[in-house]
């Protein structure tokens, strides 16, 4: 069952002074529960695409489907709110409110989504016991290695159970050790709850890790191969 | 929650926090306490000569005011006797006059006097500081402090008086001194002079005459009130009714005056304050941009975000002022119990200009309320900017920084 359906996606940034074609005519469907991995040389469109799918950013051409709504058509409002509600986003990097506990950081969207407070509690400490955080709750994030806190930013895009998670390299400022580690939880939540992954990466041993790799070149696909 | 996590924010840079509630602070403290030094410096000089002298009102012969001489006295039987009931009113007749003792000669203002009257009225009697007061039927007055130095007569010394009576007619006397009273405006405290009313009309030949009926209230807050009972007693056209402010015109000017350059240095302070707060709002802003790109991202709306940082804003300034005000209580309460009582150049300079030289807090709640709604007022402009801000983030323009 197709959850993301992206139609002959362009992108030109700055259209008017120095116009860059980031993305020349990109079709790409996701379905529910896969694990797939965007990958491409630096520039070629990977995070541009991404933020594309995720609401963050209006294409210039083309139409973007996700769970049946056409995103291109939705005010910066109504896009707040969607991504609030089916998606979960994971940056590269200070995803994290410094000012927040791990375990407040956790349930942050939970709390936008105004889920009851027992409810939040149940999920957040269930999902950082699962990712090993369970006795760094109280912590502030500057007290957590890059490792720990990338594994908080995937409990948090997971928290409130989104459609599917966004991940733009999510691993690219981890060691080997800590890159496999969050690998390991994100398949195990898209094994046992079923969570769509799409993420972008650079790393060899990530990809390899992927069911399918999608290949960006210069702003097209360039290969799209099932794993495994 | 957003609450919370604006509290938090704050002591992210406790340093910067610190110094933006502080300069706020010290602001309110510095604007209040020179506003209640302000006004309570004036009104008490205002108080000082209408409660010593001029009283809160009064009521002359019309053309009085203008051309104060005896020809302009009126006969206290065309004023109507339910006046003389209703209101308090001390009776007058007030004219200048020569004093002299030995070599000395010094221009003076006689004042007849109902004694029991006035010093119902002004508490004359009180300020008495040596001798005693006088009575209806004396033969004798009552002399200023500072005119009896300048003359240098003291209780028992004989003053002569020279003067221009009633209708052009010659007036002169000699006046043993019974008592002498201190006042504190220095103006008054050099030229006074009181008598028996009787004993002035004999000295100015006035017959049952006088100048003017000075009216005895409580206080301000009684004037209009009586202001109206005088109008509607009086006889249209026949005489004039005055109120402190008409009667000391210059002194309510220069409180005027003195009151606008002292709000102008405070507009100063607070103009140097709103720009280093805005300065503090403008860095917690921008310096988090990355943040709020990932909280929109994430699905936080844009009316929460701004909602945060507007409390972020207001938090210092109200922290800033509710400290600034709980110092300044105590500090102009202080100030208000326990005048500044100035020396030397100072004291030299206000009396000059007839005031006595005295600087007295005035401990009024609208003055530190004031700071606290200019404060307020301030933050809500200043806040305008990271909601705007907020309002044009894009969260991926904001991420790529
Ligand atoms: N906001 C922008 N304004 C102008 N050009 C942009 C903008 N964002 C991206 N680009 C350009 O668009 C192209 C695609 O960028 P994008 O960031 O999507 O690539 P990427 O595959 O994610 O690269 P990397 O691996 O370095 O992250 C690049 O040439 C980039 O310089
Ligand atoms: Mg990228």
């Amino acid at each position: 069952m197709p959850i993301i359906i992206a139609k002959n996606i362009e992108k030109i940034y700055n259209p008017k002074t120095v116009p860059v074609h980031a993305l020349r005519g990109v079709d790409l469907t996701i379905d529910k529960g896969e694990f797939t991995a965007i990958v491409g040389p630096s520039g070629s469109g990977k995070t541009t695409l991404l933020n594309i799918i995720g609401g963050l950013d209006h294409p210039t051409g083309g139409s973007i489907e996700v769970d049946d709504t056409d995103i291109s058509k939705l005010s910066d409002n109504q896009l707040i709110d969607f991504r609030q509600k089916k998606i979960g986003f994971v940056f590269q990097s200070y995803n994290l409110i410094p000012v927040l506990t791990v375990e407040e950081n956790t349930e942050f969207v939970m709390l936008l989504q105004k889920r009851p407070k027992e409810e939040r509690h149940r999920r957040v400490s269930e999902l950082l016991a699962s990712f090993g955080l369970g006795d760094k709750k109280d912590k502030r994030p500057s007290q957590l290695s890059g490792g720990q806190q990338q594994r908080v930013a995937v409990a948090r895009a997971l928290a409130p159970k989104p459609t599917f998670v966004l991940a733009d390299e999510p691993t690219a400022n981890l060691d080997s050790v800590s890159a496999s580690n969050l690998l390991d939880i994100m398949e195990k939540m898209n094994r046992e709850e079923h969570v769509t992954f799409v993420f972008s990466t650079h790393d060899q041993r990530v990809i390899d890790r992927a069911r399918r790799v999608v290949t960006l070149v210069d702003g097209k696909i360039d290969s799209d191969i099932l794993q495994k | 929650m957003f609450l919370k996590l604006a509290w938090r924010n704050l002591w992210r840079n406790k340093r910067r926090t610190a110094i933006s509630i502080s300069a706020v602070l010290f602001a309110v403290l510095f604007a209040s306490t020179i506003q209640s030094f302000q006004k309570g410096t004036w009104d008490h000089m205002v108080d000082n000569v209408v409660r010593y002298y001029l009283g809160y009102a009064q009521i002359h012969q019309k053309g009085f005011w203008d051309e104060q001489t005896l020809d302009n006295s009126f006969d206290p039987k065309d004023v109507p006797a339910s006046l003389y009931k209703t209101v308090d009113m001390s009776p007058r007749l007030e004219s200048f006059a020569l004093a002299s003792s030995g070599e000395i000669t010094r221009g003076i203002l006689v004042v007849g006097i109902d004694p029991q009257k006035e010093t119902a009225m002004t508490g004359l009697k009180n300020h008495i500081t040596k001798g005693e007061y006088i009575s209806e039927n004396d033969h004798s007055v009552v002399i200023a402090e500072g005119l009896a130095k300048l003359l240098k007569l003291t209780v028992g010394d004989t003053l002569i008086l020279v003067s221009q009576g009633y209708q052009g007619q010659n007036a002169a006397g000699a006046y043993p001194i019974k008592s002498i009273a201190k006042f504190g405006a220095p103006d008054l405290n050099k030229q006074l002079v009181f008598m028996p009313l009787s004993l002035a009309r004999d000295f100015y030949g006035t017959g049952e005459r006088l100048t003017s009926l000075a009216v005895n209230l409580p206080g301000r807050a009684e004037l209009p009130a009586a202001l109206a009972t005088i109008k509607s007693q009086l006889p249209e056209g026949e005489f004039e009714v005055m109120d402190y402010k008409k009667l000391m015109p210059e002194l309510v000017e220069a409180q005027e005056l003195d009151t606008a350059g002292a709000m102008l240095i405070l507009w100063v302070l607070y103009l140097l304050i709103a720009f280093g707060l805005f300065g503090t709002i403008l860095m917690m802003t921008r310096e988090r941009t990355y943040e709020f790109g990932v909280l929109t991202a994430i699905g936080t709306k844009k009316k929460t975000l701004a909602g945060m940082l507007w409390a972020e804003g207001m938090m210092i300034g109200i922290a800033g002022a509710i400290l600034g005000i709980l110092l300044s209580i105590p500090v102009v309460y202080y100030l208000n119990i326990n005048p500044i009582q100035l020396s030397g150049d100072m004291a030299t300079a206000y009396e000059k200009y007839g005031m006595e030289p005295v600087m007295k807090a005035t401990f009024e709640g609208w003055i530190f309320l004031r700071q606290a709604v200019i404060v307020f007022i301030i933050s809500s402009i200043l806040t305008t900017y990271p909601l705007w801000y907020i309002w044009k983030l894009e969260p991926v323009s904001a991420m790529r920084e």
